[in-house]
């Protein structure tokens, strides 16, 4: 179990999101960069949907109360135990009674923490993401706050022996770090400046030239006012050719809104199932995370891939995280 | 009716029949989506019907990319017929019009020349079908209001409407399953939830939907609440 001393920001519990709800209006939620929350969870031998705990910005104050191992994936928010900075993007044993901290945003926008075993809230709608508009999910439907008692499920046998192994090794209160981390080409950078790949949108066309080439050539900045259902972007106004008045239909993760005002908004997990403002583009699914962990004030520029394109990116990275779990899992069987 | 595909980003693939919502549109939109359903496609993972689209959510693999899942689709969709008739359920909303409840129906009144009755009386007596269910969990788009008690949204959208709050704005009718913001004018309320995140179908309602708004006094609307109160 983990005990919550200071909820941070926004720490919510989140999984790959509430599938098969849209057409009665439920929104899909579930964690905002989805390749940083699968790695945390290959990491300790989770399966990729796992729930995990998503850190936004300000982390949480985190005491572990049961000996386990977790890792920590995604945007650098210079974690550290009792006080001692720890490494990301490897497995991690911690006893009983070590403080997990976050201090200063060093890269990234949000970090991913998961517990071997997962955190073992209960499913609604066969999800454990957190939906705070509908206060549903995670934990009772809201982000994690001080005095929160979060529940570990059970892990797997090998990773159980592990535990035992490091229980009896390492003295109390105290904690082990891999000295081994991914290929360096699976760990993502965050820069400030982020160029990401986009389809076309379905209503691109109804834009103006100069606006379909704007949206390509210049640089957007994320306003403040981004968060889990949408990233505003700041940048050359984009106008129809005419004024059109389209009906709601549905969108997806990544589509690219641009409302009346001229400025694109990129839907994020938290989406309404469905807009009626026209897509002018899609962010191609592999590099959402890339928009996840953008900050306000940082830049995105878009680049045009097709369709195909974007679904081979797609395979690549589903053959890189199937190479990655098997790896990850041999080195576990000889320890973290 | 001829349907055109195209991609809404790259796992995900959009069935378009129209630009207008007609009888005819919402048809096919809804016999669309019962074969798709019924169908069962394996890479398929949800649909999404709205008014006059359907968009299908398919896991992408090496079988899977774009052309497959629209073969596969254009193989299933092969067999409608235009004739396809889909039974309609009728439900019954309660309605408590007006008071705490309703802080806006006077404004519906005034603003069209009507008395506070009359707004209920022709609220009520409409017949209405869900057009879709979006904007929040269990939301009905409904169509169908008569133009007579037709209202502008609020200027400035409330930060907090009350779940269950039923309201008009433009020539629509609805009622907000959760507590939201929100602009539209709010003429009453229901006891019954239309969001049910622990049923197996988790709305109220569904596309195709009839509906009617039955008015009841605000003590029917209070005993309504106690006796699902006791029910739980």
């Amino acid at each position: 179990m983990l005990q919550i001393e200071k909820g941070g920001l926004q720490t919510t519990i989140q999984d790959l999101g509430r599938r098969g709800f849209q057409k009665y209006g439920v929104i899909v939620s579930g964690v905002m960069d989805t390749y940083a929350h699968r790695l945390a969870n290959i990491l300790v031998c989770n399966g990729e949907n796992e729930a995990t705990i998503e850190i936004t910005l300000l982390g949480p104050h985190v005491t572990i109360l049961s000996d386990c191992i977790f890792s920590l994936t995604g945007g650098d928010l210079s974690p550290s135990i009792n006080g001692v900075p720890i490494k990301m993007w490897r497995p991690i044993f911690a006893k009983k009674g070590c403080k997990l901290t976050f201090g200063k945003p060093i890269s990234g926008s949000r970090t991913y923490l998961s517990v071997s075993g997962g955190i073992a809230v209960s499913e609604v709608m066969g999800s454990r993401s957190t939906y705070l508009r509908a206060e549903i999910g995670g934990f009772k439907g809201r982000a994690l706050q001080k005095g929160d008692i979060v529940p570990i499920g059970e892990s797997s046998d090998s990773i159980n022996r592990l535990i035992d192994k490091y229980t009896k090794e390492v003295s109390p209160a105290s904690f082990i770090q891999a000295d081994w981390t991914l290929q360096s080409l699976a760990i993502p950078h965050y820069p400030s400046k982020s160029i990401v790949r986009v389809i076309d949108g379905r209503q691109r066309t109804l834009f103006n030239e100069k606006s379909q080439d704007n949206f390509l050539n210049q640089a957007f900045q994320i306003s403040a006012e981004s968060d889990r259902m949408g990233y505003r972007l700041k940048g050359p106004k984009l106008a129809l050719k005419e004024p059109t008045e389209l009906l709601s239909e549905a969108v997806s993760f990544g589509s690219i809104q641009v409302p009346p005002d001229g400025q694109p908004i990129i839907l994020m997990a938290d989406r309404q199932t469905t807009g009626g403002y026209p897509k002018i583009g899609e962010v191609a699914t592999v590099d959402l995370p890339k928009v996840s962990q953008l900050k306000p004030g940082e830049f995105i520029s878009f680049k045009e891939i097709t369709v195909e394109e974007a679904q081979i990116a797609m395979l690549e990275e589903r053959k890189l995280l199937n190479q990655l779990t098997k790896a990850i899992s041999l080195k576990l069987k000889e320890g973290i | 009716m001829e349907i055109i595909y195209s991609p809404l980003g790259d796992d995900a693939i959009l069935l378009e029949v129209g630009h207008k919502l007609t009888k005819e549109t919402t048809n096919t939109v809804r016999s669309i989506t019962r074969l798709i359903e019924e169908a069962s496609i394996d890479p398929v993972i949800e649909v999404i019907p709205a008014f006059t689209t359907v968009t299908v959510l398919y896991d992408v693999s090496t079988t899977c990319r774009y052309e497959n899942i629209k073969g596969l689709l254009e193989k299933v969709l092969v067999e409608m017929t235009e004739l396809d008739q889909i039974e309609q359920r009728t439900i019954e909303i309660p309605v408590c019009y007006g008071g705490e409840y309703g802080p806006d129906l006077e404004f519906v009144a005034i603003h069209n020349e009507l008395t506070v009755e009359e707004v209920i009386t022709i609220h009520s007596a409409g017949t209405y079908e869900v057009n879709m269910i979006g904007f929040a969990p269990g939301f009905p788009f409904i169509g169908g209001m008569s133009e007579k008690i037709a209202a502008p949204r609020r200027s400035t959208p409330r930060l907090r409407i009350p779940e269950r709050s039923v309201g008009i704005a433009g020539l629509q009718t609805g009622v907000y399953p959760i507590e939201t913001p929100g602009g539209w004018q709010l003429i009453g309320r229901t006891p019954i939830d239309l969001f049910l995140p622990h049923e197996e179908l988790p709305s109220l309602l569904q596309a195709g939907d009839r509906i009617v708004f039955k008015p009841i006094s605000e003590r029917e609307y209070t005993r309504w609440g106690e006796a699902c109160n006791a029910s739980n």
